[in-house]
């Protein structure tokens, strides 16, 4: 028995629930969303419904006022309980960053680490822990910038994990610089002249390292937000949610495109499942691919007819096609998009087959004779 | 018959081109003179290079190994023998071998082109200039393609197996025993009949070539050492490393997470450790030195025994999130298996010259304790310490191993897992205070009061969610805090904290030879590490010339132990030999304002027992005022 095992008998209900791992059948889990919470498998349900307030910790929240870090700390609280998993086998982890001060006002288990160093944090916790719902909480400087590396390497490990990207395409908590999201020539304090460097598209360079659930949302719709946060969670492997988030102090109305009603029609490009991926003001606009190139374009529709649109598959083995998409997004300052989720697809994940390993090899016995015959090796001699 | 000569002690260096298998040849030799009872130290060398341009100095890779009839503390400064399978070995290693000294060379391998390739310009074999040794040139790869024929083999492969005879030769000339290296030989080939079946032939030609020449008329024999009774197998540092982290994680009833990049000299425990996974073991090969220990403090987090294994250049990098785990009060460990540096330095070389860097290399204070194993063996009771420290204190531990101990292996007197203590990790099952209106709450920072250790809830234990971070917290609550005296209570805890440890260290024992006649020692050599060895054996050799000398060795870098200051303050004259510039006599300087007198070496090589004793021999002259 371990340590772990020890604690969990001594408590009055025990962590490890095997049995209960299918949500979907759960009077607790998320009935009705015809999904099944692959991802949440081996993670305890909550013997009682739990609200937004037993999310919600202590400490008061101090971002700034407009931030839309607001928005997406308060749809996380309110979906949360929707997974009906118990709040202490959930693990935030953050890195450095406005978005990552996010774990201090859950009311979960949380690390606000260093910089660019939560996805290989995490990639410990979700590895050691199967019991345990495992979410990060990064921003673009974050994520992309000093932790780039950490970022590419869990997302094609496929760790089942949840990472959250708050982009604002700017430094925040350093006050204002360029991130490796701001369009080119973006004057900040530390370009002047403006910035020099080509900007990463977080849902290209996520698609690049092949990872297996990769969507886009936006912090002020809460609906969509929310619906992308379900999805992610429910897929086992690593989820990578890049959400479009307003700086209101350093750089105020990036997304203000998408956001305007008189322009987010022809501003967001809808991406669901199953359906011609159509949109703009009476759905004037679509998306084709060119047959011999492989890319997709924006049309009107009524110069190449319905039939000519692309139908979104996010269930492609292959990533070229959600990565052909990913390059509808500006990449300077930004009037147009696609926002949702541009790959789901099934795959092994890291830690559950780290587990595996560990088990099978358990099997081959390890009690402490076993132990002792390691030890002794194959050539030993006696001193009498 | 053959005169035989008794010896209590021989040295000898196989040397050979890197892909000549000269490691294992003498790691072979070292096993057979192990098992036969000798006492035994090795230090194995070789170049970074996979394989360097065949036959060149660069590409040279020697084992030497000491055998002996008593305690032997290193594994000798210069060889008896040396075996050399071509001429670049023997230009490599010639300098090290005392007129006198035997030399055994593959005459096949002298050719005009091999000996041009490392300036000879004519044979020193047979040119006279090797006229003060005792050579015996032998045509050891002719011999062997000639014993293996049968088998069919290219002349290539056949050739290969020349380590073999020589190893079979040389067993022959020192009695060893044969059978560990013929069992060996047929379990690593079995899936390979002829290669394994060349190899046999060829150890056992190589063993009869020497019962039928008449080139050897002596053969010599050293008897076994006697050492407490019980049960030995011989080990390497990495090896026993490895096999403390998971006696020690077992018997805290934790699973080990080890988080780890390749790095030269401590990938060997990397890959140890992913040979046990049945022993609850993860072995995350990470995508960086940063990831690795990220990873493991995760880990850490989630309740398992998180472990990091590095070497100089990595800690560097590992330092950020070392410093995360002193402010987030986490049980971790860090191996620095050091090797001789600035930056790459020389990747299997040794040097003791990160002890300053896990000591200060974080920004803010951020002390860790540091534990340094003293020998190969040593590295399992050293395991086992850090791990009860991380887990009793909730605290990085650093252990410091060298490429020295990693690599060189010692007879070791099996441990009985039984006898070994448990540790308990306590973890947090319950709140630990209550909020303003009474009801229960959990104070992730609220302190034990002996041990000013935290508590570990891990995720899963319910109501007891709480936050933890790298920003600096309120005192108990663990809330984000930059208030100045909160900072400056808890900067000072977390130093009484490690400071506290010195609770649990034993006082340091000084070995002092100050006799009841009143001779008094007046000179202490006092080291840490893998200095262990030459220390011990050269003071000694001190001792035997009829000179007073006390010596005594750390473990513990930090914190001290509590009576240092007063041994240091008892002798007049502390020498302090370092495989570095000095690191452990500024601590010491620094801390207890003594006139500590350094000795360093760094040439990447353990420091030589001769050249040392010799100089405390003159340390103790010039203090007594005498002329040797």
């Amino acid at each position: 028995m371990t340590a772990v095992d020890q604690l969990h008998s001594e408590l009055d209900h025990p962590l490890t629930t095997r049995e209960v791992a299918d949500l979907s059948t759960s009077p607790l889990g998320p009935n009705g969303t015809g999904q099944s919470y692959r991802g949440l498998n081996g993670v305890p349900l909550s013997l009682e419904p739990l609200n937004r307030k037993d999310f919600t910790s202590d400490q008061e929240v101090r971002w700034c006022p407009g931030c839309g870090d607001y928005a997406v700390l308060a749809a996380f609280q309110g979906f949360m309980p929707e997974l009906g998993i118990k709040r202490e086998n959930t693990v935030i982890v953050s890195g450095i960053g406005c978005s990552s001060r996010f774990p201090y006002y859950v009311d979960t288990y949380g690390m606000h680490s260093i910089h660019g160093r939560a996805t290989a944090i995490a990639t410990g916790v979700a590895t050691a822990r199967e019991d345990v719902a495992v979410f990060v909480i990064t921003g673009d400087g974050d994520a992309l910038s000093i932790g780039g590396n950490h970022l590419i390497h869990v997302l094609r490990r496929n760790v089942n994990l949840t990472i959250l990207l708050f982009n604002n395409r700017i430094y925040g908590l350093t006050k204002g610089q360029y991130s490796p999201t701001s369009e080119i020539g973006k004057i900040t304090k530390s370009t002047p002249m403006g910035s020099l460097d080509n900007p990463f598209n977080p849902v290209s360079l996520a698609l690049g390292a092949e990872a297996t659930f990769v969507a886009r949302t936006i912090d002020s719709d809460r609906k969509h937000l929310t619906g992308v946060l379900r999805a992610a969670a429910a897929h086992r492997g690593s989820s990578l949610v890049e959400i479009y988030q307003n700086c209101p102090i350093f750089n105020d109305g990036a997304f203000d495109a998408m956001k305007d009603r008189t322009t987010s029609a022809d501003a967001i490009i809808p991406l669901n499942h199953g359906d011609p991926i159509r949109f703009g003001v009476d759905g004037h606009l679509g998306v084709v691919r060119d047959p011999r190139t492989g890319t997709f374009s924006v049309v009107e529709v009524a110069d190449v007819g319905e039939d000519a649109l692309v139908v979104h598959d996010a269930h492609l083995a292959d990533p070229s096609f959600a990565f052909g998409l990913s390059r509808l997004t500006d990449a300077g300052v930004l009037h147009r998009a696609p926002i949702g989720i541009f790959r789901d697809v099934e795959a092994p994940a890291y830690d559950d087959l780290a587990r595996d390993q560990v088990a099978l090899a358990a099997s081959l016995g390890n009690d402490d004779d076993a132990l002792q015959t390691m030890i002794n090796g194959a050539d030993t001699w006696t001193v009498r | 018959m053959k005169h035989v000569n008794t010896l209590d002690r021989v040295v000898i260096r196989f040397a050979g081109d890197s892909g000549d298998g000269m490691q294992l040849t003498g790691d072979r030799f070292t096993s057979d003179s192990a098992v036969y009872g000798n006492d035994i130290s090795t230090l194995p060398n070789f170049p970074a290079e996979i394989r360097a341009p065949a036959g060149t100095l660069p590409g040279v890779s020697s084992f030497q190994l000491h055998f002996a009839n008593y305690d032997i503390m290193t594994p000798g400064d210069r060889p008896d023998v040396l075996v050399a399978m071509n001429p670049a070995a023997l230009k490599a290693n010639i300098a090290d071998l005392p007129r006198g000294g035997v030399i055994i060379a593959d005459s096949a391998d002298f050719t005009k082109r091999n000996l041009a390739k490392v300036g000879y310009t004519s044979d020193p074999l047979t040119d006279g200039s090797l006229e003060d040794y005792q050579v015996h040139a032998l045509d050891l790869t002719g011999m062997t393609i000639e014993a293996v024929k049968q088998f069919g083999l290219t002349r290539k492969d056949a050739s290969r197996a020349k380590n073999m005879f020589a190893l079979g030769l040389l067993s022959w000339l020192y009695h060893r025993p044969t059978d560990g290296t013929l069992n060996f030989l047929s379990a690593k080939f079995a899936s390979k009949p002829e290669i394994r079946d060349a190899n046999i032939t060829a150890f056992k030609a190589g063993h009869a070539f020497g019962e039928t020449t008449e080139v050897f008329a002596v053969t010599y024999e050293v008897a076994p050492a006697p050492m407490p009774a019980g049960k030995y197998r011989q080990i390497s540092g990495n090896l026993a490393l490895a096999y403390g982290l998971i006696t020690a994680s077992r018997k805290a009833g934790l699973q080990l997470f080890l988080g780890a990049y390749p790095i030269t000299p401590a990938s060997d425990v990397l890959h140890e450790l992913s040979k046990h996974k049945r022993f609850g073991v993860t072995t995350f090969q990470a995508e960086d030195e940063i990831a690795g220990v990220g990873a493991a403090l995760g880990a850490s987090f989630a309740g398992h025994l998180g472990v990091t294994t590095t070497s100089g250049p990595g800690v560097v990098l590992k330092s950020e999130t070392i410093g995360l785990a002193v402010a987030t009060e986490l049980p971790l460990i860090v191996c620095d298996i050091q090797r001789a540096g600035p930056s790459t330095g020389m990747p299997t070389k040794t040097e003791q010259a990160d002890l300053l860097q896990v000591m200060f290399g974080r920004n803010g204070e951020a002390p860790v304790p540091v534990l340094a194993a003293q020998s190969p063996a040593d590295c399992f009771p050293t395991a086992l310490e850090a791990v009860q420290l991380a887990i009793k204190y909730r605290t990085p531990v650093v252990i410091l191993s060298d490429g020295y101990i990693a690599n060189g292996a010692e007879p070791w007197l099996i441990p009985d897992i039984d006898s070994i203590p448990a540790i308990d990790p306590q973890f947090a099952s319950a709140t630990n205070g209550t909020d303003k209106v009474g009801e229960p709450l959990f104070l992730p920072y609220l302190r034990d009061p002996e041990t000013l250790a935290r508590p570990w809830a891990i995720p899963g234990t319910a109501g007891l969610q709480h936050r933890i971070g790298g920003i600096e917290k309120a005192k108990d609550t663990g809330a984000v805090s930059y208030d100045p005296a909160n900072h400056e209570e808890m900067v000072r805890t977390r130093q009484a904290k490690i400071n506290g440890i010195v609770q649990d260290i034993p006082d340091l024992a000084v070995d002092d030879p100050s006799d009841s006649e009143g001779r008094h020692a007046r000179v202490l050599v006092l080291g840490w590490g893998s200095t262990y060895g030459p220390i011990i054996a050269a003071a000694r050799r001190v001792r035997k010339t009829g000179r007073l000398i006390a010596y005594t060795h750390l473990r513990h870098l930090n914190p001290f132990p509590a009576n240092l200051g007063d041994i240091l303050r008892s002798y007049d004259r502390v020498i302090v030999p370092e495989m570095n510039t000095g690191q452990l006599a500024m601590l010491l300087r620094a801390k207890y304002l003594v006139d500590v007198h350094s000795y360093s070496r760094v040439r990447g090589q353990p420091i030589s027992l001769s050249e040392l004793a010799h100089d405390l021999e003159a340390e103790i002259d010039q203090l007594e005022g005498t002329n040797p």
